[in-house]
């Protein structure tokens, strides 16, 4: 019983897992992967449309 | 004569400019604080290089708030301030090199389930992740206590994560069940609920077996299977939306004090002046006022030969019309032309059609009752035997559990998905998983002619034996126009353009042909009967389209042109006949050209078959029990295209009949069809492996669930293995065992190479 405490910790990071790809989905950056891949080569500052 | 017609040339251009800009006002949408966003398709984009190129010359521009361009699309989207006129966006794409198309951005946005889909996806991947790893430590031995904080941990996922991944499926589940049928929701449904109530009064019990991780990751897999399906037709429904827009938005009308306004099509009414530029569709059914011209009809009837028009003549909704502007007088509206009424055939041809029920629905039809009947007898066994209602219940809802139709739920999406990839490899966009279903029964094809086994623009004829000075010349002075015959010249001669040749006073004379100056001498170049001196006693109109280049009216060279074949027609027409598959043409093209490419292709054929003769052929076939192909691009086989078994439309089809298609192929090759019909036949032989894949695991779980031996350990080992192994098979499709049958495996095999 002495490890009980891992348990919130992993259920913590698995929902921190599942916010995050929430959060990516919804500002967008599944919108253009292929844009993506090529973006990551210009120079200038770009942010996600 | 000369200086009359630049004028009129030069109308044209500024007219069409105009219209184009008020084509982008119409396709724009207001997005709040006086900008505008505009959507254009652009085919051409392909790489990073040509991101930057666009962003840069369109965020120049003057208005343009910001443009963006998405790279998976070929799309760009662009903000502009409405205070001022739209930007030019179409012309300053076509100066870097790229065409483009608007994009309506009204019909977008309708459908929100691929995201709702991929949010419960997630969702229920993470409960059944987190599930499966408690459960992993109660499988191997907790001790109660733990075992019960567990369950209890077990249901706070599960409980939330059921009740929102869970909903498209009781959603579809209630909806059936209350228009009194079922389908596959159903038994999900049902047993998923079931599995989460009974798993909780265990936990309160403090009883050993809890079944959350069987519900959710039941879930998980079903999701699966729902969601590709969504983005298998997703894909190929963005990638059709993409292409080239062939109908007018709208037209520019001269009211009675003279003004000229640009009017959307709806809005036109009968008895309005349209001013008509060269290279413009006709907006709705038009009688010519003023003017001569040519138009390119094949689109609309299939003819493959320019139509000469002067005043009086009629001109259908879809036409093209080539050479000149006319004024014209609308003569119905938009509701009553010819397009409208295509669609309004093309409606009831498809409420004809029987109603295609899919594989997995016909599946689900035969194995919700059984399942719920077995579960019910289950029951009734042990009710029987032992008397204890509890242990009764656990056991039917274990059987609930293990029969879920985890495995069917996949077995037929994966295959149309992987199926769906290759077919995108090649070229060619499905629209549904249905649409392959019913390509995998065809018996017959039917094609069209014009733009379907030709392409609809005319070819130069026997050019070698043509002098190649006198090839140049004709191209130099062809090079002013826009007439399929004058750029189908261009383009074999602009290769030859030597030394520059010097042309003045170039005019174009509509239905005639083109007249310029060179060195004193007047060139000709347009139909015998008005190049030559003696023109008039040229025999009248030959099959094949025949123009001259004269020299004061002296015969210097003649031109033959003929619709070009799609490369590939022979070897597709073969294969599909070593398939035992019959062919047909059906056109509405003359009889004479339409004889003689049957004739060479050793298929039989009909000749001026009109819209609904079509649709009378198709389902003659099908009447007498064939499964129909329908292959066609133009307005008037769209019709026959929705009265089809299945249906495919090459990518320069007009926009009616390529929505009217199931399949689209954006590659000029007409092998796309054998293969796409190759493809859907290997689908449907293994998505009935999986059905019966499915059965055989049934077969063996289901006794064992009955026997009451089914603990959440052998649920969750039993459903991860059925559903990996029927993805598993649903990948063998990838194998290229056909392919080395198929003709063009050199070229498309290479590209898919280099696609992948």
């Amino acid at each position: 019983m002495e490890f009980l405490y891992l348990v919130p910790i992993a259920l913590a990071l698995g929902a921190a897992g599942l916010g995050a790809f929430m959060w990516s989905l919804k500002s967008g950056q599944y919108e253009d992967l292929d844009g993506a891949a090529e973006r990551i080569l210009f120079d200038d500052d770009d942010r996600p449309a | 004569m000369s200086c009359c017609a630049a004028g009129s040339e030069l109308l044209a251009i500024g007219t069409q400019a105009q219209n184009q800009a008020n084509e982008v006002l119409l396709a724009s949408r207001a997005i709040g604080d006086g900008i505008h966003q505009t959507h254009l398709s652009v085919p051409g984009i392909h790489c990073g290089g040509c991101i930057q190129k666009i962003e840069k010359a369109l965020g120049d521009l003057r208005g343009v708030e910001r443009a963006r361009v998405n790279l998976s699309t070929k799309r760009v989207a662009i903000d502009w301030h409405s205070d001022s006129a739209p930007p030019p966006l179409i012309e300053t794409l076509d100066a870097l090199g790229y065409e483009s198309h608007l994009h309506d951005t009204i019909a977008d946005r309708k459908d929100r389930a691929p995201g709702e889909l991929v949010r419960s996806l997630a969702v229920a991947g993470f409960a059944a992740s987190n599930i499966m790893l408690l459960s992993v430590s109660i499988w191997s031995g907790a001790d109660p206590d733990t075992r019960n904080v567990f369950h209890w941990l077990s249901a706070l996922i599960a409980l939330p994560a059921v009740a929102y991944s869970g909903r498209i499926f009781f959603r579809s589940a209630w909806s059936a069940l209350r228009h009194g049928h079922t389908n596959m929701d159903v038994p999900i449904s049902i047993g998923v609920l079931l599995a989460v109530g009974m798993s909780l009064y265990e936990t309160f019990e403090r009883a050993p077996h809890a079944y959350f991780d069987a519900s959710v990751s039941l879930l998980f897999f079903l999701l699966i299977g729902r969601a590709l399906d969504h983005l298998m037709q997703d894909r190929a429904r963005e990638a059709i939306k993409g292409l080239a827009r062939l109908a007018a938005r709208g037209a520019l009308v001269v009211e009675p004090s003279g003004t000229r306004t640009y009017l959307p099509v709806d809005e036109i009414r009968p008895g309005m002046t349209i001013l008509l530029a060269a290279g413009e569709r006709v907006p709705v059914d038009l009688r010519v006022m003023r003017g001569r011209s040519e138009i390119d009809c094949s689109l609309v009837s299939g003819e493959s030969l320019p139509q000469p028009v002067a005043e009086g003549a009629v001109l259908q909704a879809g036409t093209l019309n080539l050479a000149a502007p006319l004024t014209t007088v609308a003569l119905a509206a938009a509701t009553d032309s010819f397009l409208a009424e295509m669609i309004r055939m093309m409606e009831s041809a498809e409420a004809g059609r029987s109603v295609y029920r899919r594989v997995a629905d016909r599946a689900a039809r035969l194995y919700a009752p059984m399942v719920h009947l077995t579960a019910l007898l289950t029951f009734a066994g042990w009710m029987i035997a032992t008397g204890d209602a509890h242990r009764a219940l656990t056991i039917a809802i274990a059987v609930l559990i293990i029969t879920c139709p985890c495995a069917l739920g996949l077995a037929v999406p994966m295959v149309q998905v992987v199926a769906a990839r290759l077919l995108f490899e090649r070229g060619i966009m499905v629209k549904g998983g249905a649409a392959l279903e019913r390509l995998a029964e065809i018996d017959t094809v039917v094609f069209d002619k014009t733009g379907t086994l030709s392409l609809g623009e005319p070819q130069l004829v026997g050019s070698h034996s043509i002098e190649l000075d006198k090839l140049a010349q004709a191209a130099a002075i062809a090079a002013h126009s826009r007439h399929p015959y004058s750029r189908a010249l261009t383009a074999v001669g602009s290769a030859l353009f030597g030394q520059r040749i010097e042309l003045t006073d170039i005019a174009e004379h509509p239905g005639s042909g083109l007249e310029a100056r060179a060195e004193g001498q007047i060139y000709r170049l347009g139909r015998p009967q008005w190049a030559l001196a003696d023109g008039a006693g040229v025999s009248p109109e030959r099959r094949t389209g025949r123009v001259v280049l004269t020299k004061n009216g002296r015969l210097e060279a003649m031109f033959d042109f003929d619709d070009r074949l799609r490369t590939g027609v022979r070897d597709a027409v073969k294969d599909l006949i070593d398939r035992g598959i019959a062919v047909e043409i059906l056109s509405g093209d003359q009889e004479d050209p339409v004889r003689q490419l049957a004739l060479s292709l050793g298929v039989p054929y009909v000749g001026r078959v009109s819209p609904a003769g079509k649709v009378s052929h198709v389902a003659s076939l099908a009447a007498s029990g064939r499964k129909v192909l329908m292959v066609g691009d133009g307005l008037n086989d769209a019709p026959a295209l929705a009265a089809a078994h299945a249906s495919m439309a090459p990518a320069s089809a007009a926009d009616v009949s390529r929505n009217a298609a199931d399949l689209v192929f954006l590659r000029e090759s007409l092998v796309a069809v054998p293969q796409a019909v190759a493809i859907a036949r290997r689908a449907g032989r293994l998505a009935g492996q999986n059905l019966w894949l499915a059965v055989g695991y049934n077969a063996i779980a289901v006794p064992i669930a009955i026997l009451g031996l089914a603990t959440p350990l052998v649920a969750a080992v039993a459903m991860s293995t059925s559903s990996v192994l029927v993805v598993a098979n649903a990948l063998r499709l990838r194998q290229p065992r056909q392919a080395a049958r198929s003709p063009d495996t050199a070229g498309t095999g290479a590209l898919v190479q280099q696609l992948s």
